[in-house]
C-alpha cells in the first residue's frame, strides 16, 4: 500500500473575495485582469496530498492542470506545496470558456492511465461553477471506486477509510486503491509554502502538454446563451396587522381569493 | 446599581489619594480603567470589516474564523469621569448649557439632538474606555450651514465644544472633558463628487473610511489611507489627526494627500479651501494648519482628497529574522529589490506573536522567529511584481537575513497574514488594561527602547510587545497588565517618553497629543514653536472654546522660562 502515485487536479478561478462582474455582452464574466488563484477545495487536496507522502502513503504527488498560460503559476504554487512535478495542458483561453467538466475528466482519466497513477484527488467542486462533476466523471471513466465529499482519509490494511460529509451527518466508507477521491472543506488547513520551498519549486519539473496528447477532443459540448446578474433584491416592507398581509398576498395573486 | 455606583466613588477617592501622593513623581495624566471587577473588553479589528465598535454589544467577530465569538465589554459606565480624576486641571471659563440653549439647537437642527445620559454614554467616552466626559447634549448636523450656526451660536454664548467623528482616537482627544458639547459628524455623510480621471475625490466629513474605500474601488480607485479602525472612523477626524495607518509608506501622509476641505471657523465663520484641484499656490495653505490639529482650530465639513489607482496584483510576503539589524538589512534589500512597488513594511516581535496567537488563537504561517517582516507589494502587472519579489527574497535568503519566510497570492492567505499584524491592537486590550504607546524613532535606536522598557517593568507587566510600521520609523510599544496599577505606570512615564525625547525622537508618531500626551508637547517640540501653535491658536479661536484642554498644554512656556528643568532642556 505504501508508495501510492497521486495525480491531484488543480484549477485557477477567480479568487474567492473578487467580486464578480457580467460582461457588458452578457457572454460571460469579466477575467481580464481579475485576481485568479487556487481554486481552494484543490488547494486542500493538494495539502492532503502532500501529507499523504509525508506519512509514506504516497510516494509522489503530481499536480495537473487544464487551463491557458497563466494555470502554470498555479501549478507552481501546487509544487511549492510539496507536489513533485507537475504537467499543464493547454488550452487557449477561447476555448477554455466552453472546456466542461467532462472534458476535463477525459484529460485526468488520460493522464491518471499515462501516470499509472493510483488516486486521482480533486476538490469537491470549483467555485466558479460549483459543478462537482469532475471526479464523480473520472470515476466512472476508469471504473475506480470514489470517496467525495472526504473530510478524513485513513489508512486501513491495503484500503482507505474515507469519512464522508453528506447531508444527514457523516459516513465512513472503505475504498479500494486504485480511487478517485474529492476534498471537502473540513479535510484539512492548506499549509503557507515557505520560502526554501517556494524556491525549490522553481526547479521542479513541468511538463507541457495539449489535450491532443492525450486523444481529447475540447470541442465545445454546450454553447453559453446569456450570464446575467441576478436580479437586484428588493426591499421588504413591515406591515403592521395579519389583514394586511392576507390582502397583500392575494393581491399578489398568491393566495386563493 | 447604587452599589455600584458607591463602589464607583471609593475607587475615585482611593485613586485621588494615591494620584495626588504620585503627582510629585510623575506628571502624567493617566487613563484609569476603574473597572469594578475584572472585565474585558473583547474587539475585533478586522480590515474592511465592522472596524471598532463603541456599541454595547454582546459579541464580536472572530477577525480570522469571521464567526462571532462572545466577549465581555467594560461597560462605558464604570470608566471615570476624567474631571474626577484630573483634579487639577480647571474647567475653563465657558457657559452652562441651558435649555434656552437646547431650544435653540432643537429649532436649527430641526430636532437631531440628544440629551439622553444613556445614549450619550458611548460618545462621552473613548473607544480604550479610558476617559470619560460628563457632556449634556449631543448635536448631529447635516450641513455644513447648520455647523456654521450652532459653532456661532457656541461662540457668542461662551459654550465650549468638542468635534466628535467616528470617535476612534487613541489619545482622548475626540471626547469632552467636562460638558462640552459635543458636535457630531455622523450625519454629514454624503460622497459629493468623484472625477475618476484625476482621482479627486470630494465628500462630507462625516464619511465612514471603509464606505468611501469601496466606492472608490468601483473606478478602479483607491484612499491613500488605510488603518483598522477604517469600518468606523471619519474622514473629517482622519484628516484633523493626520492619521498615517499602513499605507503611509506608499501613499505618503494626508499632508500631502488632501487636496482641500472646508471647514467651520471656532467664530461660525466658514472657511471654504475646498478645491479638487491637484496644485494651487495662491496664498498660505490654510488646509495644512487644520491637518493635524486634532479639531482645535476649527471643525472640517468637507473633505478633497486625491484617490491612487487601485492595484492590480497585491501580494504580501511575511519573513522571520533573527534580530533587528536584520530586519532593518531586509528594509534596505526591499526598497533596493521592490522600490516604487513596495506598498506595505511592517514589523512584530515574537512577543506580539505570541499575543495574537494566545487572544486571539491566530495561526503563524511561520516557526517561532524573533522578529518577524510583512512586506507587502502593489503594481500594475502581477508577473513584473512577482519577479521582482522573487529576486528579492532569493537575496535576502542568500545573504541571511531572512531566516524563513512565506508569500501570499490569494485573497484568504493575504488577509490572514495581515491579521496576524493588525490583530495587535484587540488583542492587547484581551488582557486587561492596556498602556499604549507611539513614537518615532530615529532605525537604529529602534528597538533598543522596547528591550530596555521591557527589562524596566519586567515584573509589573503580562507583557511588552513592539510591533508597527518600521517602514516610517513608527514604533507601537504596549505594555499590559490585568487591570491598572500605578506602580506599573510610574515604571513607563515619564521613561518612556524623557528616552525618546533624548534620541530626538516625536513623543506621538500618529496618534495625536489629545489629552493624554498635550503635557509632553515639549519632549518633542520647542517652546518657541509651541508659543507659536498658541498664538495661532489664540488668533483663530480667540475664546477658546473649540475642544479645549486638547493638544496644547494648560501653561505654556516663553524662550525664558527658568521653569525649565534639565530633562526638557534638550
Amino acid at each position: 500500500m505504501s508508495g501510492l502515485r497521486v495525480i491531484v487536479g488543480c484549477k485557477r478561478v477567480i479568487d474567492y473575495a473578487v467580486k464578480i462582474r457580467v460582461k457588458p455582452d452578457k457572454t460571460g464574466v469579466i477575467t481580464d485582469g481579475v485576481k485568479h488563484s487556487m481554486n481552494p477545495f484543490d488547494e486542500i487536496a493538494v495539502e492532503e496530498a502532500v501529507r499523504m507522502k509525508e506519512k509514506k502513503l504516497a510516494s509522489e504527488v503530481i499536480a495537473v492542470s487544464c487551463g491557458p498560460i497563466q494555470c502554470q503559476e498555479t501549478l507552481r504554487t501546487a509544487m511549492a506545496m510539496g507536489a513533485d512535478k507537475s504537467i499543464h495542458v493547454e488550452v487557449d483561453a477561447a476555448t477554455y470558456e466552453n472546456l466542461q467538466p467532462l472534458h476535463v475528466a477525459k484529460i485526468l482519466s488520460k493522464v491518471a492511465q499515462e501516470e499509472k497513477a493510483d488516486i486521482v484527488f480533486t476538490g469537491k467542486q470549483a467555485i466558479d461553477d460549483d459543478c462537482n462533476q469532475t471526479g464523480q466523471m473520472v470515476a466512472a471513466l476508469l471504473d475506480w471506486p470514489q470517496a467525495t465529499f472526504a473530510s478524513k482519509i485513513e489508512k486501513a490494511n491495503g484500503e482507505l477509510t474515507v469519512t464522508r460529509e453528506i447531508d444527514g451527518g457523516l459516513e465512513t466508507i472503505k475504498v479500494q486503491v486504485p480511487a478517485v477521491l474529492t476534498a471537502d472543506l473540513r479535510l484539512n488547513e492548506p499549509r503557507y509554502a515557505t520560502l526554501p520551498n517556494i524556491m525549490k519549486a522553481k526547479k521542479k519539473p513541468m511538463a507541457k502538454k495539449k489535450p491532443a496528447d492525450y486523444g481529447v477532443d475540447v470541442g465545445p459540448r454546450q454553447s453559453i446563451l446569456k450570464v446575467e446578474d441576478p436580479p437586484v433584491r428588493q426591499a421588504g416592507s413591515k406591515l403592521d396587522s395579519v389583514e394586511t398581509l392576507v390582502t397583500k398576498l392575494r393581491d399578489a395573486g398568491l393566495v386563493p381569493s | 446599581m447604587a452599589l455600584n455606583g458607591l463602589l464607583n466613588l471609593l475607587n475615585v477617592y482611593k485613586h485621588r489619594l494615591h494620584f495626588q501622593s504620585q503627582i510629585a513623581l510623575r506628571k502624567s495624566y493617566f487613563s484609569s480603567c476603574e473597572t469594578i471587577g475584572s472585565c474585558r473588553h473583547g474587539h475585533s479589528v478586522t480590515r474592511g470589516q465592522g472596524g471598532f465598535n463603541n456599541k454595547l454589544i454582546p459579541f464580536q467577530f472572530h477577525p480570522r474564523l469571521g464567526w462571532p465569538v462572545l466577549s465581555t465589554i467594560r461597560a462605558s459606565s464604570t470608566v471615570a469621569l476624567t474631571s474626577s480624576r484630573l483634579s487639577s486641571l480647571n474647567r475653563g471659563p465657558f457657559s452652562v448649557v441651558s435649555d434656552q440653549d437646547i431650544q435653540y439647537f432643537n429649532k436649527v437642527l430641526q430636532g437631531r439632538v440628544i440629551t439622553d445620559r444613556d445614549e450619550l454614554e458611548t460618545h462621552n467616552t473613548d473607544w480604550l474606555k479610558t476617559v470619560r466626559g460628563n457632556s449634556q447634549v449631543l448635536l448631529r448636523p447635516k450641513t455644513t450651514e447648520e455647523v456654521s450656526a450652532i459653532v456661532k451660536y457656541c461662540y457668542d454664548r461662551h459654550l465650549a465644544v468638542t468635534p466628535q467623528g467616528g470617535n476612534t482616537g487613541l489619545v482622548g482627544g475626540s471626547v469632552p472633558v467636562f460638558d462640552e458639547v459635543i458636535i457630531s459628524t455622523q450625519l454629514m455623510n454624503n460622497i459629493i463628487s468623484l472625477d475618476p480621471v484625476s482621482g479627486a475625490l470630494v465628500c462630507q466629513a462625516g464619511c465612514v473610511l471603509e464606505t468611501l474605500d469601496n466606492h472608490v474601488q468601483d473606478h478602479g480607485l483607491t484612499m491613500p489611507l488605510d488603518l483598522g479602525a477604517k469600518g468606523s472612523c471619519h474622514i473629517g477626524g482622519n484628516v484633523a489627526t493626520n492619521a498615517g495607518g499602513i499605507r503611509l509608506l506608499r501613499y505618503g501622509s494626508l499632508h500631502g494627500s488632501v487636496l482641500g476641505l472646508e471647514a467651520v471657523l471656532p467664530d461660525g465663520e466658514i472657511m471654504d479651501c475646498l478645491t479638487p484641484l491637484r496644485k494651487d499656490n495662491t496664498g498660505y495653505d490654510l488646509k495644512q494648519l487644520f491637518i493635524g490639529s486634532e479639531g482645535t482650530l476649527g471643525i472640517i465639513t468637507k473633505v478633497s482628497i486625491l484617490c491612487p489607482q487601485k492595484p492590480r496584483a497585491v501580494c504580501v510576503a511575511l519573513l522571520g529574522c533573527e534580530n533587528f539589524q536584520k530586519v532593518l538589512d531586509i528594509f534596505v534589500s526591499c526598497k533596493s529589490f521592490l522600490g516604487e512597488i513596495m506598498s506595505a513594511f511592517e514589523f512584530m516581535d515574537s512577543q506580539a506573536m505570541e499575543l495574537v496567537k494566545e487572544n486571539l488563537s491566530l495561526i503563524s504561517p511561520l516557526e517561532k522567529y524573533p522578529f518577524y517582516v510583512l512586506v507587502e507589494c502593489s503594481g500594475s502587472d502581477g508577473n513584473h511584481d512577482e519577479e521582482k519579489l522573487t529576486r528579492m527574497l532569493q537575496a535576502v535568503m542568500d545573504s541571511g537575513a531572512a531566516l524563513d519566510g512565506t508569500v501570499a497570492t490569494d485573497s484568504t492567505k493575504i488577509y490572514n497574514i495581515w491579521s496576524l499584524r493588525e490583530s495587535c491592537a484587540s488583542a492587547l486590550l484581551k488582557d486587561g488594561y492596556n498602556y499604549k504607546y507611539d513614537v518615532s524613532l530615529p532605525l537604529d535606536h529602534f528597538y533598543t527602547l522596547a528591550e530596555e522598557m521591557r527589562e524596566r517593568v519586567k515584573n509589573h507587566a503580562i507583557r511588552t510587545v513592539a510591533y508597527g510600521h518600521v517602514g516610517d520609523g513608527n514604533l507601537h510599544l504596549n505594555f499590559t497588565t490585568a487591570k491598572y496599577c500605578p506602580a506599573t505606570m510610574a515604571l513607563i512615564e515619564p521613561f518612556i517618553y524623557d528616552w525618546v525625547a533624548r534620541h530626538r525622537g516625536s513623543v506621538s508618531a500618529e496618534h495625536g497629543l489629545g489629552l493624554k500626551k498635550r503635557q509632553f508637547i515639549y519632549h518633542s517640540k520647542t517652546p518657541s514653536a509651541v508659543a507659536l501653535m498658541a498664538t495661532i491658536k489664540k488668533a483663530v479661536d480667540p475664546r477658546g472654546i473649540m475642544n479645549p484642554y486638547k493638544v496644547l498644554p494648560e501653561n505654556i512656556k516663553t524662550e525664558n522660562d527658568s521653569s525649565l528643568d534639565d530633562r526638557e532642556k534638550m
